[in-house]
């Protein structure tokens, strides 16, 4: 991890993202490895000594102490002098917008205002590394929008490092510099949330965050200018050349709802398939339609910008189409393509 | 319904018919207000009414209320004292405790549940019965003295009541921080370290005051034993006189007038000091943020936490295992002398013993049963606010008053009330005495679990068709069957446990602890071995009838957590 910057943790339920938190703060000891900070190993180090802040989902604000007293806590336990300490405080929560709140306690706060300041109480610590586990799980789906920008704003403006854990794909799109994506403790992939989106590492990573339509297929021909696909019921898909050219070999290949166009008419695609529409999802800015192919095949796209009326009927026969650029192809995974996809 | 008809056809019992006469009942709001009511008139006539009225009228009624001078600074003297012993003790305690408490639960292991266990052991051992072990390992030449070659390192008086009062109450203090521990949110801790306090810090500015209700629960639970024990206090006084063995003493001479009086002080002082923690402990804050970085960062140090276990575990040790468990030795030498045939015939001195123990075990049966018929809507009504705000509150305050009152100077009132008021056998109002001492364990345990219950749960088994007696009998008992059990043996326990309320008044029945007292004082003349293996029996029965009611209560039903 680089200096500044805002990691995000994504994964599903179990998948050992609080653990991951727990032990870079030094409240777990590794069984094996080794943890650095700029360079050094720290598994000696106990959690106060590590400047590793963690911020657990329900903020365990100190019940007993006022927001003022929460935030001062840990620049007086890393031994600031009692002024100091509660003059950065201050300016903390002035900097969340709270401290008109100072001296209430937490029980009298609303659930967004007791994430600002256990936020703050964070950003005041004296520490470098933010380690916020679901900051934003416990609030309200409209106010976590609201916050999210927030969040990377302050954790921006204070030069902290950050590492954000959530199980929400889109929080995590925004949010981040960069995506680490975990599956029962292994990492999948790792990068800036546009690369992981459009070209993830894998079938699992293709699912989770891009939810892409998963065909089975069998490579059948390979060229110099492109490959094909063997579908179920022969249906045949030209696919990009790399990076899996042996023929007769199983594969999935991925293709994000967003690149199938749907029409009623013939279109210019690289693959043009007939179907009909099975299923149609209103889900606000775009309708996903699921299509059914002539192979039995369900693939799924995604129109941005319909009236109030889909502009497909259910039962209607349209043909889907896609380009050769818009498909990843991944090797059949080895335990089958539902146990690859399986969440914990 | 249909379900209640379909279990009636199968099997129409008369039980079932009483029982759905009973749930029909309870549908109507007149015979649930009936129900309450009678159990809040027992409460408040007969449990609380007696134990101030009697005193009050016992006052305006008596002759004289001078005291000769040397016998009121005799008083003065011994009510001091209660509370120095008390106060002391209960500090102790909880410096302690909270270290041993901590190692139970922080360190899962094999070693620590049995330390759970052996934490119990002194609940086990009735008070009179570990009075007797203290003095016997810290003030005979047979006890721990051998070691020393003295004729005993501590004779009776101050020291050996504090070493006694410390042993009955040590293992308070730890259950209820074991309790609260268990319940505490580690995540308040974990956020601290990582915000960069050092481990002791952690404990000390965050855990603590989080825990302080628990903290001062335990020591006002600490306090109010050591001000009411009276039995066990009386074998290892020697001369010395606190308020219950000066109360004790004053009753054996005939001074009514200085029990009436020392009985009276006692309680306003209590209430008083009680009254005073409560209030102003909650306001009073140890500026919880200030740091002493370096020194707190030593003291959460490896070595120095392993030196502070060591530590709290040989307290436990030395100062409550041992003694009480000391108490094997003297029974089976005893046993060894061959004085058992003669015990078990009831021959000699043990006629009287055998009556004794079967009384204790009759009055602490009846008082746990009246408890349990008279308690349970009590505290339905405190955990789910029955009778509105105001009612509840008043009940909630008065039900801890027979903890917080010396349980003799209650006996000294419950007598007076009883005795000359209400003419009663004596027996019934050894029944009512102890009914009225033990009220609010029972009360107090339910309550709190029933009040953990999700008052969802029983809401949708109401908007399901049950009758409130249904919710009672499917819902809310299964899940607080447990603490049912646990509150009647705490009953059951403080009942056979107690001695200054009996001794109070009774005059010519005498239940085991009370009439051991006497053996042990040698107001009953009694040889050595007799006196052992009297003590002997009375803890293993009441281990045995502990063990029992364990037995029932742990057959915990599946699916609870």
């Amino acid at each position: 991890m680089e200096n500044g910057e805002y990691l995000c943790v994504l994964g599903p339920t179990g998948s050992g993202k609080t653990t991951l938190l727990r032990l870079i703060a030094g409240l777990l000891r590794p069984d094996e490895g080794a943890i650095y900070f700029d360079g050094k190993p720290v598994n000696r180090l106990e959690a106060h000594d590590r400047n590793a802040v963690y911020v657990p989902q329900q903020y365990a604000l100190f019940p007993h102490l006022t927001v003022l007293q929460n935030v001062a806590f840990g620049p007086l336990a890393r031994q600031k002098p009692e002024k100091e300490a509660l003059d950065a405080a201050w300016k903390t929560l002035e900097m969340v917008r709270l401290s008109w709140r100072a001296k209430a306690y937490p029980n009298e706060l609303s659930g967004g205002m007791q994430q600002r300041v256990a936020l703050a109480r964070g950003l005041a610590s004296g520490a470098d590394l933010l380690l916020l586990d679901e900051p934003l799980g416990a609030l309200d789906a409209r106010l976590r929008l609201d916050l999210r920008h927030k969040l990377r704003e302050l954790v921006k403006q204070s030069g902290f490092t950050a590492i954000h854990v959530t199980h929400d794909r889109d929080e995590a799109m925004s949010v981040a510099d960069r995506i680490l994506v975990l599956r029962g403790g292994r990492i999948q992939d790792h990068g800036v949330p546009p690369r992981v989106y459009m070209r993830p590492s894998g079938i699992f990573v293709a699912n989770l965050i891009g939810g892409a339509n998963l065909l089975e297929g069998i490579v059948d021909k390979v060229t110099e200018e492109g490959s094909t696909a063997r579908m179920r019921g022969g249906l045949m898909i030209r696919t990009p050349r790399a990076p899996l050219p042996t023929t007769e070999q199983p594969v999935i290949l991925a293709i994000r709802k967003e690149t199938v166009e749907i029409s009623s008419r013939d279109i210019q695609r690289d693959n043009v398939l007939k179907g009909e529409v099975r299923e149609i999802h209103f889900l606000g800015s775009f309708r996903e339609y699921l299509i059914r192919l002539t192979n039995g095949d369900v693939i799924a796209s995604r129109r941005f910008l319909e009236g109030m009326e889909s502009e497909f009927k259910v039962g209607e026969n349209v043909t889907a189409g896609f380009d050769c650029r818009d498909i990843i192809i991944f090797a059949y995974p080895r335990q089958g393509l539902r146990k690859e996809l399986e969440i914990s | 319904m249909q379900g209640t008809r379909h279990q009636i056809a199968n099997a129409p019992t008369p039980i079932h018919r009483v029982l759905l006469f009973l749930e029909r009942s309870s549908a109507r709001a007149d015979v649930r207000k009936i129900v309450y009511s009678a159990a809040l008139v027992f409460f408040l006539l007969i449990v609380i009414t007696p134990a101030i009225a009697g005193i009050v009228v016992q006052l305006l009624t008596l002759p004289t209320l001078t005291l000769s001078h040397d016998v009121f600074e005799r008083m003065q003297n011994a009510v001091g004292w209660s509370f120095i012993i008390g106060l002391t003790v209960s500090s102790l305690d909880v410096l302690a405790g909270i270290p041993l408490a901590w190692l139970i639960v922080r360190r899962r292991g094999h070693l620590t549940t049995i330390l759970d266990s052996l934490a119990d052991i002194p609940f086990v051992i009735p008070t009179v019965a570990l009075g007797f072990s203290i003095l016997e390992f810290w003030g005979s030449p047979t006890g721990i003295s051998q070691i020393f070659g003295a004729s005993g390192l501590f004779s009776p008086g101050t020291l050996l009541i504090m070493l006694l009062h410390f042993a009955f109450s040590f293992p308070v203090i730890v259950r209820v921080m074991v309790g609260e521990f268990l319940n505490y949110r580690e995540t308040y801790e974990v956020a601290a370290r990582t915000l960069g306090a050092s481990a002791f810090t952690a404990v000390r500015t965050v855990t603590l005051p989080i825990l302080r209700p628990g903290v001062l629960a335990g020591f006002l639970l600490a306090l109010a034993r050591s001000l009411s024990e009276t039995g066990a206090t009386i074998v290892v006084a020697g001369t010395f006189e606190s308020g219950t063995v000066f109360i004790k003493n004053a009753r054996d001479a005939g001074l009514s007038a200085a029990v009436v009086i020392a009985s009276l002080i006692l309680i306003a002082v209590s209430l008083v000091v009680f009254a005073a923690i409560k209030i102003i402990a909650p306001r009073f804050r140890v500026a919880p943020l200030k740091v002493w970085p370096n020194l707190e960062r030593k003291l959460s140090n490896r070595n120095v936490v392993g030196v502070r276990n060591a530590g709290s575990l040989l307290v436990f040790l030395v100062f409550v295992l041992l003694p009480c468990l000391f108490i094997a030795f003297p029974a089976v030498e005893a046993v060894l002398a061959g004085i058992l045939g003669e015990a078990l015939a009831g021959i000699g001195p043990w006629d009287r013993f055998w009556s004794s123990m079967f009384l204790s075990y009759v009055v602490a049966l009846l008082a746990t049963f009246v408890n349990i018929v008279f308690g349970l809507p009590i505290a339905i009504m405190i955990a789910r606010n029955r009778f509105g705000g105001r009612t509840t509150r008043i009940v909630d305050t008065l039900v801890d008053l027979p903890i917080i009152v010396p349980s003799l100077a209650l006996g000294v009132s419950l007598s007076f009330f009883w005795g000359n008021m209400g003419a009663l056998p004596e027996f019934w109002v050894l029944v009512l005495a102890h009914t009225t001492i033990t009220y609010s364990y029972f009360v107090r345990a339910m309550a709190a679990s029933i009040q953990g219950i999700a008052l969802e749960l029983e809401e949708a088994a109401r908007t399901l068709g049950a009758t409130p007696l249904r919710v009672f009998r499917k819902i809310t008992l299964p899940l607080t069957k447990y603490s049912l059990l646990s509150g009647a043996i705490l009953v059951f326990t403080r009942s056979i446990d107690e001695t200054g309320a009996t001794s109070a008044v009774s005059r010519a029945l005498k239940t085991a602890p009370v009439l051991l007292v006497d053996w042990i004082r040698g107001t009953v003349q009694v040889t050595p071995e007799e006196r052992a293996l009297g003590v002997g029996f009375l803890v293993l029965t009441s281990f045995l009838a502990l063990v029992a009611l364990r037995l029932v209560a742990l057959r915990k039903p599946k699916g609870r957590s």
